[in-house]
Parts: C-alpha cells; sequence; structure tokens
C-alpha cells in the first residue's frame, strides 16, 4: 500500500484536479488515477518531510474563521486604500513571539496570514521563534497580535501538534 | 433582460480591469526599485488573468478558461524565479 | 449576445453583482498599488485583487457556465486553488528579497530594530 502509493491524499487530490478541469467519464478516470500515482511516487522519490495531521476536524473550523477574517480585512484594506492621502494611517513592522514550532503549521500560518489582506509576513527567526510582520494599519496592531496569539495559533496546534 | 445586466455587468468589469492593468503597469516603468517591479508585474499578470477569465463569460466560450490558466502558472513561475534572483543579491539596476 | 441570452434573471443578477465586485476590488487594489509610497505598503495591495477580486469573478464565472451547459462547471476552482496558494509564496518570497536588499544596503526603509536579522548564524538561509 505505502510503496504503490506512498501519498494517497496527495494523489486523491490530483485525481480530483485531473477530473475538475476535464469532464468526468471513465477514461478520464483511469489516465488521471495513472498519472496522479506516477506523480505520488515521484513526489516521494524526493524525500520531503511528511506532514501529519493530527486532528482533520479542526480544518473546518480553521477554514471558517480564514473566510470570514479575510471578507473582513477585504473591506478595511480597501476602505483604507480609498481614503488614502487624507487619513492619518501609518504602517508598522510588529515583531510576534510564535509558540508553534512544527514546519507545517508555520508553512499554513504563512499562507493565512499573506493571504489575509492587511498583514504580510517578512521573515521567521527559527532560533528566537519570533515572526517579522508588516502591517498596513498600525491601529489594528493589537488586534493582529490577539488574531495570531489567541485564534489561529491554538487552531494550528491543535491541527498539527 | 438578463443579457442587459450581464452586457453591463461584464462591461464594466474589462474596463475596471483593464484600467487596474494600466495602473499597476505605470508602476513597472516608475519602479523605483526592482522588487516594486517584480511584485507589479505579479499583480499585472492577476489582472489579466482575471480579463481573460471575464471576456470568456462575455463571449459565452470556455477557451478563455485555459489561457486564463496558463497565465496564472506563468505568473506563478515568472514571479518566484525572479524573487529568487533578487534574493541572490546581483541585480543590476 | 446569443449565450448571453439564455442565463436566466435569477442567476443573471449574483453573476453581475460578483462581477462588479471582484473587478472593484482588483481596480481599488490596483489604484492604491500605484498611489502607496513605499514598497512593504505595496505588499498589501495585490491581495485585495487575489483573494475577493479572483474570487468573486471565478465564482461568477463557475455559476454563469454551470447554467449554460446545464452541468457542474468547476474548472474555474482550480485557478481559485492556484491563486490562493501561490500568491503567498510569491508575496513572501518578495518581501523576504526585498528585507534582505534593504539590510544589505542599510536602507531607511526600514526601522533601526530590523536592520539585523534578530539572531545571527541562521541554518539554512
Amino acid at each position: 500500500m505505502t510503496r504503490l502509493i506512498p501519498h494517497p491524499v496527495l494523489s486523491l487530490s490530483m485525481v480530483m484536479l485531473w477530473l475538475m478541469l476535464t469532464r468526468f467519464s471513465l477514461g478520464y478516470l483511469i489516465l488521471g488515477t495513472a498519472l496522479s500515482l506516477v506523480a505520488g511516487r515521484a513526489y516521494s522519490a524526493l524525500h520531503p518531510a511528511k506532514p501529519r495531521v493530527r486532528r482533520w476536524r479542526a480544518i473546518p473550523r480553521l477554514a471558517a474563521t480564514l473566510f470570514r477574517d479575510i471578507v473582513q480585512s477585504n473591506i478595511t484594506v480597501a476602505r483604507l486604500l480609498l481614503i488614502e492621502g487624507r487619513g492619518t494611517r501609518r504602517s508598522a513592522f510588529i515583531q510576534v513571539p510564535l509558540t508553534i514550532t512544527d514546519e507545517n503549521a508555520l508553512a499554513v500560518l504563512a499562507i493565512i496570514l499573506t493571504a489575509t489582506p492587511g498583514t504580510a509576513w517578512l521573515e521567521y527567526v527559527v532560533e528566537t521563534g519570533t515572526l517579522t510582520l508588516h502591517i498596513f494599519d498600525a491601529a489594528q496592531e493589537a488586534h493582529y497580535r490577539e488574531m495570531i496569539g489567541q485564534i489561529y495559533e491554538p487552531m494550528l496546534m491543535e491541527i498539527f501538534e | 433582460m438578463s443579457a442587459t445586466i450581464l452586457t453591463i455587468a461584464l462591461g464594466y468589469a474589462q474596463v475596471a480591469l483593464a484600467l487596474a492593468g494600466c495602473l499597476v503597469g505605470t508602476r513597472i516603468l516608475r519602479g523605483p526599485r526592482a522588487q516594486d517591479r517584480v511584485l507589479a508585474l505579479d499583480a499585472l499578470y492577476v489582472s489579466i488573468m482575471l480579463l481573460f477569465l471575464v471576456t470568456g463569460m462575455q463571449l459565452g466560450t470556455a477557451f478563455f478558461f485555459e489561457a486564463a490558466t496558463v497565465v496564472a502558472i506563468m505568473g506563478f513561475v515568472t514571479s518566484v524565479a525572479l524573487a529568487k534572483f533578487l534574493f541572490r543579491g546581483e541585480v543590476i539596476e | 449576445m446569443s449565450p448571453l441570452e439564455a442565463v436566466p434573471l435569477w442567476i443573471a443578477i449574483p453573476v453581475a453583482i460578483l462581477v462588479v465586485l471582484g473587478s472593484t476590488l482588483t481596480l481599488i487594489g490596483a489604484l492604491g498599488f500605484a498611489r502607496l509610497a513605499s514598497f512593504y505598503d505595496r505588499l498589501h495591495a495585490p491581495t485585495l485583487a487575489t483573494s475577493w477580486g479572483t474570487g468573486g469573478i471565478i465564482i461568477a464565472s463557475a455559476l454563469m457556465f454551470s447554467v449554460l451547459e446545464g452541468r457542474a462547471v468547476i474548472h474555474e476552482f482550480v485557478i481559485g486553488l492556484c491563486i490562493v496558494v501561490t500568491t503567498p509564496v510569491t508575496l513572501m518570497m518578495l518581501a523576504r528579497a526585498a528585507l534582505h536588499r534593504d539590510r544589505a544596503e542599510g536602507s531607511d526603509a526600514l526601522p533601526p530594530g530590523l536592520l539585523a536579522r534578530p539572531e545571527k548564524n541562521a541554518p539554512g538561509e
């Protein structure tokens, strides 16, 4: 099983992607399955660190929170951009100490923070565990600190660690 | 009725996205530094991809979708390659 | 105009709203892109286009073609997935490259506390 299909989740999602791009038929299903198995073997030849997901149940909750945050910050940043020049907005660099250390959790946090308008991930230093962020509106610093520390970090810890 | 609504909305979207592309294009010309231009190029790719999708909707064909996919993937590869290049620090401005 | 006539009104209205929303957000992002003064500020502008700008147009396109062709057309979401995963990678790499270059030059775009890495000799740089 593990020799033939080294990365079942990756292969399955590739089949799904293949069927989304084409239209569903038996031929495409067989072709897509064959391709995804080959791709899975090729991927395992790179010896990536296997991500371990402990709790799948927390993922929908994370997705829902992220969706709400993206909608909110879209509105905030669009408003700030429209009044740019007239308002008193300042941007700021902030440093946030992180408690999560798992690579996959950090990668997901990076995607979350960068995809959300208003925060940009600049740098994470492994030794000190500090993350440097650039935030668009310095007035919201406390909000972002709370969002990372109280909402995303516990969720990611629950999923990955 | 629905054709009128869609024609207006899609026409507006085409103008808005083309304008967005032009605005981002001014940043490619103005710079001032290499990273500004690369960031602007990435944003230009996204605007063009969205313009393709909207044009495909207006003409009612799915052919533009393939072009949009290729543009999206090309944009990613280009920007990552350029960012990696900037990171090496051997860029003549 | 013939393909657009075939879209029923109750689909045409949400499609129109989503398209207008998506393109307006992209335009606002681009406007900010042209007006903002520093590179680190401009890093935030494209995320408007890549989150709800792309999202709105993709959902509208999937809705419209699903109705036109009478089957679920969801291949637009592949683009969405691609954009959602790749944009953070691009922006992060660009941000780090810019930080690296600004540090190498001692640029005044950075606050003094950031001119050096918090801890030196990091492996894997």
